[in-house]
């Protein structure tokens, strides 16, 4: 035992100083101890910081344990000395591939507050663009995913689309990732002209791209072979993790605020959510390609109905939420995004809790990756999709 | 979910994409060689027009990175004409801002109160020291000869405010000048018509239309023909219909004619009302519905304010009616010649989005009907229904305002 | 003494004259020695250059531009880079396997190129065994890529070492029965005699002369696949396995060291290629029973001019190259396998489809 643990402390893909129970099975000379393998903090299969600790018997994993806060900034406590409007220019990078939606959440919880009407072409715009936001960040996902199981090409496909939905974006926004376009009480400046011009042309040439995905990805014999069956998540026991998002509706569970609780002008349009059946890493994928098509018909609907006028209505000098507290969810591209905003009446939020979609997410993983191999492993640990910045906060 | 095909037709599509995208034209920009072309709101770096900073201090006070130095002197400006006081004024000594700390939120341009902060797009000021971003004065004013005209708003925008009150101005005129005309060719016709003289056709889009899904058939069935899926088409038709309403209306609002000049009716959110009460009735019934004592007592609070704001408004509707006499007259004769123009005009009274209905999840049973016969999910119909309850409710609610 | 040693080496070898022969024993060996490794360096680069070009056009990119005329130094430009290099030897370590293992691993790529006909005569040695003595002193290779897994001291690097390891020699197997299979037909194993015994290969029955890969499809696609697995080549790269080990067993490699390795897939590429185009696809031959301008003797394929020789080079390279190609649009088109996948696709597939090959190729063999 204390030789192994000498060499423990040399080995760089171990983890010294883990409290990480090391089984010895066999006895006599075939004594042998499980071997535990540190996948990240900086891993090619993690994207971010994350790390995940994996007891291994051979190939298999016996134990996983996700250790995270590797990129922790402290946004909860940042945000109570931020007033509303810096707050915006914070939230929108704790989940950097979906910086719209989650300064949309803020500046709806706040308007919430302020009892404040929002113009319905603000509202409006905002879900354009937070649909485009969406698409934006499943087209990472796809590449990214693919990339997890070796296929590099649709990596490159999804950054030429979110080059040209960017390029859209940034039109109107000045950003390409980090939006800070709304405000509380609507949207800083109205579209530019020629915006949903572009916005139109740009929704049809990805619908006609789409299918690429499908020949390349989800057909591919492989594909199939790697994630059919691979880590299926059931219904009950994504619900009592809190699982949410395309990796809750992959179960076929179709819960999605923008269709149970529809927040902006969400019901006045068709919201279609793309269900799987086994909840397997298949199906996960499968969600999250079906919901870009499913985006695409919701930006359709918007520029049909989009009215004129204005985007944003008079803020007093200062704004300030009045004393009281108040929780809004969002449905994030990820998952269900919560802000519980409670404030004692001054400039800045008393406390801003953040429920964020990731960080629900990773929570499913120890379930997920139990008795799995390694390569099924990042099969698994890919289609839960999650940004690290959204789980440490 | 599994796609079923047989095996190796996945295998060929893949190849089959792959080999597609050998003989297109890369996506590449070529970098260095080929400029990107960044739109003009595109936040790369912040100019400084130094001539308007009065060193009020907002954008450093603002800024979340606390990345804005400023220092300033004051000094004395002698007095204009003899016997006048003298002044001091901000002499702004130093403005830098570090970019190795900004994280490009634009507050700082935001809030400028005298537009001396202006976005470029420009973005190639990388430097191999870190001293290097810290661009002093001299540095922000340079990059001002690279910020781009901002880019004209989309057609359904409220034009700026300094822009809407030169059209508004400029329309006054013609307004007058047409109106003078009008009388004299109204003294030399000695027209009937009381006041035909209004502003010109009524925009598309301040004509109202309310439907229940209504579908334009016509474009429905050649969508259809076209081959697009069934959903598509119901919301193009959809949208055609409405396009189509109000073309209609607003074509039938300019044959009224009159009624184009209602009189100036006080906004609700222009009477100002002591706030601080609460409505007793509507607290009750929150709480009897189980909310919270502190949610209940903000949309008491809330109601009370709104109901005051629509009394008082009421008052002063009632009080300046009689120098209004052109609506009046309008509402008349709209009522004769097309029975649609007063659903047309009565948005402007009240819009449905000003009115709170509280719902424990009812719903129109009829659109929920209707939509179930439709072919559509159980969820969709019912969220529809819901919505279809509550914009129910809301008219039903704006008639009986509009009524007493 | 030399001479001695030549008349032993020379009677190991068949008759064919190669053009790196001379009289002199010391010049023949310098010569066949430099003809070897420029083959080894040179032929990699130009694999290396088409993929990274097909691949980045596949892809919706460039590729290289900026280094050379269309960006071909690329590959130039990475070597230098390369040795300039820090050379990390991680601490816990095996220092002396750590740093042979790439020798190990490279050094059978450049043997091979020693045995490899690139046209009319232009080869180091025609051996008598040289289908034999190619696929044995490849299998070496493995060795190297183990030693480099073990002695990384790197978990990751230990998983991509024995993983190549089984999938090395699961891999084998199909590749050697589908290289007797030829080896059957041709009733040779020189590769020289392969490429004359496809020259003159009729039909049965007939006076059509077709390559061995008509006859032997189902062995040439073994010998693909094979080759590819062999080489670690996605969809069949789990040793490497980017996003699982980090980079196998190379994690813990650098600078010169990390560049031998790379090399020895790229050598392995086009070593690959080079085996099948002799075994299957007629060596220098332009067509099936076409004789290359200016050469004559058996099928038109030996005693060249000039002009000949070199249009049987630019072949050979041309078939090299296509084949290349193929391995490319894999690695672009697909995702990697499971390694369990992987093995159960060896043992259960390519195993009993290359043991049925042999099996029909033997009985042909006997009734025509």
């Amino acid at each position: 035992m204390s030789d192994l643990s000498t060499r423990e402390r040399v080995h760089p893909g171990s983890a010294p100083g883990e409290d990480f129970h090391l089984e010895i099975v066999g006895d006599g000379d075939f004594q042998t101890a499980d071997m535990k393998l540190s996948i990240g903090p900086a891993h090619p299969a993690t994207h971010g910081v994350f790390r995940i600790v994996l007891e291994m018997d051979g190939e298999r994993v016996t134990g996983a344990r996700p250790v995270i806060g590797y990129m922790h900034r402290g946004f909860e406590k940042l945000a109570e000395h931020r007033d509303y409007r810096q707050i915006k220019a914070l939230v929108n990078r704790h989940d950097w591939l979906s910086g719209f939606s989650n300064e949309l959440g803020v500046a709806l919880a706040v308007e919430r507050m302020m009892e404040m009407e929002v113009p319905d072409r603000a509202q409006w715009i905002r879900m354009l663009l937070a649909e485009w936001n969406r698409i934006l960040n499943h087209l990472m996902f796809i590449g990214s995913y693919a990339i997890e199981l070796g296929a590099i090409t649709p990596m490159f496909y999804a950054f030429r689309e979110r080059e040209d939905i960017q390029h859209l974006l940034e039109s109107a926004t000045g950003g390409r990732l980090h939006f800070t376009y709304n405000q509380v009480g609507g949207l800083k400046i109205d579209l530019p002209k020629g915006f949903l011009r572009q916005s139109t042309e740009l929704s049809a040439l990805i619908r006609k791209r789409v299918p690429d995905y499908h020949d390349l990805v989800l057909g591919n014999d492989i594909f199939q072979a790697r994630t059919v069956g691979v880590g299926p998540l059931p219904p009950e026991v994504a619900l009592s993790l809190g699982v949410t998002g395309p990796t809750l509706h992959a179960t076929g569970v179709p819960e999605d605020s923008r269709v149970t609780e529809p927040y902006l002008k969400y019901g006045e349009i068709d919201v279609d959510v793309p269900v799987g059946e086994n909840g397997d890493s298949f199906d996960r994928f499968y969600c999250l390609l079906a919901r870009i098509s499913a985006s695409l018909d919701i930006i359709d609907q918007i520029h049909d109905h989009l009215p004129a006028g204005p985007v944003n209505t008079k803020l007093p000098k200062m704004v300030k939420a009045p004393e009281g507290a108040t929780y809004l969810r969002t449905e994030n591209p990820l998952g269900q995004l919560g802000y519980w905003l409670e404030s004692d009446g001054g400039r800045t939020p008393w406390r801003l809790k953040m429920r964020t979609p990731s960080f629900s997410n990773v929570q499913a993983i120890p379930y997920l990756l139990e008795g799995v191999l390694v390569p099924d492993a990042i099969a698994v640990l890919g289609s839960v999709f999650f940004v690290v910045g959204d789980i440490d906060r | 979910m599994a796609t079923t095909s047989p095996p190796g037709v996945g295998l060929m599509k893949g190849l089959a994409v792959t080999i597609k995208h050998l003989f297109r034209y890369p996506a590449t920009q070529m970098y260095p060689k080929e400029r990107p072309d960044l739109p003009p709101r595109t936040r790369g770096v912040i100019a400084l027009m130094d001539e308007n900073c009065t060193v009020c201090m907002l954008c450093s006070r603002e800024c979340p990175d606390w990345c804005i130095y400023i220092d300033s002197h004051k000094e004395t400006v002698p007095p204009a004409k003899e016997g006048g006081r003298a002044r001091t004024r901000n002499v702004l000594d130093r403005f830098a801002i570090d970019f190795s700390l900004c994280m490009y939120c634009g507050i700082c341009v935001e809030v400028c109160p005298f537009d001396a902060l202006w976005w470029s797009p420009e973005f190639e000021y990388a430097e191999y020291e870190i001293d290097g971003l810290l661009h002093e004065m001299g540095k922000l004013r340079e990059w001002m000869d690279t910020v781009p005209p901002p880019p004209p708003l989309d057609a359904g925008a409220v034009p700026p405010a300094e822009a809407a009150d030169a059209i508004a101005k400029k329309e006054k005129e013609l307004e007058a000048e047409a109106a003078k005309q009008q009388e004299t060719e109204a003294k030399e016709q000695e027209a009937a018509a009381p006041a035909d003289g209004g502003d010109g056709k009524p925009k598309k889009a301040e004509v109202k239309v309310e439907g229940a899904g209504e579908i334009d058939q016509e474009t429905y069935d050649q969508l259809i023909a076209e081959g697009k899926s069934e959903r598509i088409a119901r919301s193009k038709a959809k949208a055609a219909w409405v396009r189509k309403e109000k073309e209609r209306l607003a074509a039938e609002q300019e044959a009224g004619g009159g009624d184009d000049a209602p009189a100036e009716k006080p906004k609700a959110a222009d009477v100002h009302v002591e706030a601080g009460e609460i409505d007793q009735e509507t607290y009750d019934q929150l709480i009897a519905e189980g909310k919270s004592e502190r949610m209940a007592r903000a949309k008491a609070k809330a109601a009370y304010v709104r109901k005051q704001k629509a009394k008082l408004a009421e008052e002063a509707a009632a009080g300046g009616g009689d120098d209004g006499d052109g609506g009046a007259a309008s509402s008349e004769a709209a009522g004769d010649e097309a029975p649609e123009d007063a659903e047309a005009a009565e948005p402007k009274q009240g819009k449905l989005a000003d009115v709170h209905v509280e719902g424990a999840g009812e719903i129109d049973q009829e659109t929920f009907d209707q939509l179930i016969a439709e072919g559509k999910s159980e969820r969709i119909a019912r969220s529809k229904a819901k919505a279809a309850w509550v914009r129910k409710q809301k008219q039903a609610q704006l008639e009986e305002g509009g009524g007493s | 003494m030399s001479e001695v040693l030549w008349n032993t080496a020379a009677s190991f070898t068949a008759q064919s004259t190669s053009i790196t022969t001379f009289d002199s024993f010391a010049v023949s060996v310098v010569v066949k020695i430099a003809f070897a490794l420029g083959l080894f360096f040179v032929v990699p680069i130009v694999g290396g250059y088409l993929e990274h070009k097909v691949m980045g056009r596949m892809q919706a990119r460039r590729g290289p531009v900026e280094a050379g005329p269309f960006g071909t130094l690329q590959l130039v430009a990475d070597g230098i880079k390369f040795i300039q290099k820090e050379d990390v030897i991680p601490r816990a370590a095996d220092r002396w396997v750590f740093a042979a293992a790439p020798g190990v691993a490279l050094v059978p790529g450049m043997l091979i190129f020693l045995v490899l006909p690139f046209g009319p005569g232009v080869f180091a040695l025609d051996l008598e065994l040289g289908l034999f003595y190619a696929l044995a002193i490849s299998s070496v290779s493995v060795l190297g890529i183990l030693m480099g897994g073990w002695a990384s001291a790197n978990k990751f690097s230990l998983i991509g070492g024995l993983r190549a390891g089984g999938q090395l020699i699961a891999y084998e197997l199909p590749l050697i029965l589908a290289a007797i299979t030829v080896a059957v037909q041709a009733g040779t194993l020189s590769l020289v005699g392969i490429v004359e015994a496809q020259a003159t290969f009729m039909l049965p029955g007939t006076e059509i002369n077709v390559w061995y890969v008509f006859p032997q499809i189902l062995g040439f696609g073994i010998f693909f696949l094979a080759a590819m697995a062999e080489l670690s080549r996605p969809p069949f790269d789990m040793p490497i396995a980017d996003s699982e080990l980090v980079f196998g067993y190379m994690t813990e490699y650098t600078g010169i060291k990390f560049a031998m390795f790379l090399l020895t897939e790229y050598g392995g590429m086009i070593l690959m290629s080079a085996l099948m185009v002799v075994l299957y696809l007629g060596g220098w031959q332009l067509l099936p029973g076409v004789p290359l301008p200016g050469c004559e003797g058996t099928g038109g394929l030996f005693d060249c001019g000039v002009t000949g020789t070199l249009l049987g080079v630019g072949i050979t390279l041309g078939k090299i190259m296509a084949l290349v190609f193929l391995m490319v649009w894999a690695r672009v088109a697909y995702p990697r396998l499971r390694e369990d996948q992987l093995q159960r696709f060896a043992w259960l597939v390519l195993v009993p489809l290359a043991l049925l090959n042999l099996a029909l190729v033997g009985v042909a063999k006997v009734v025509f």
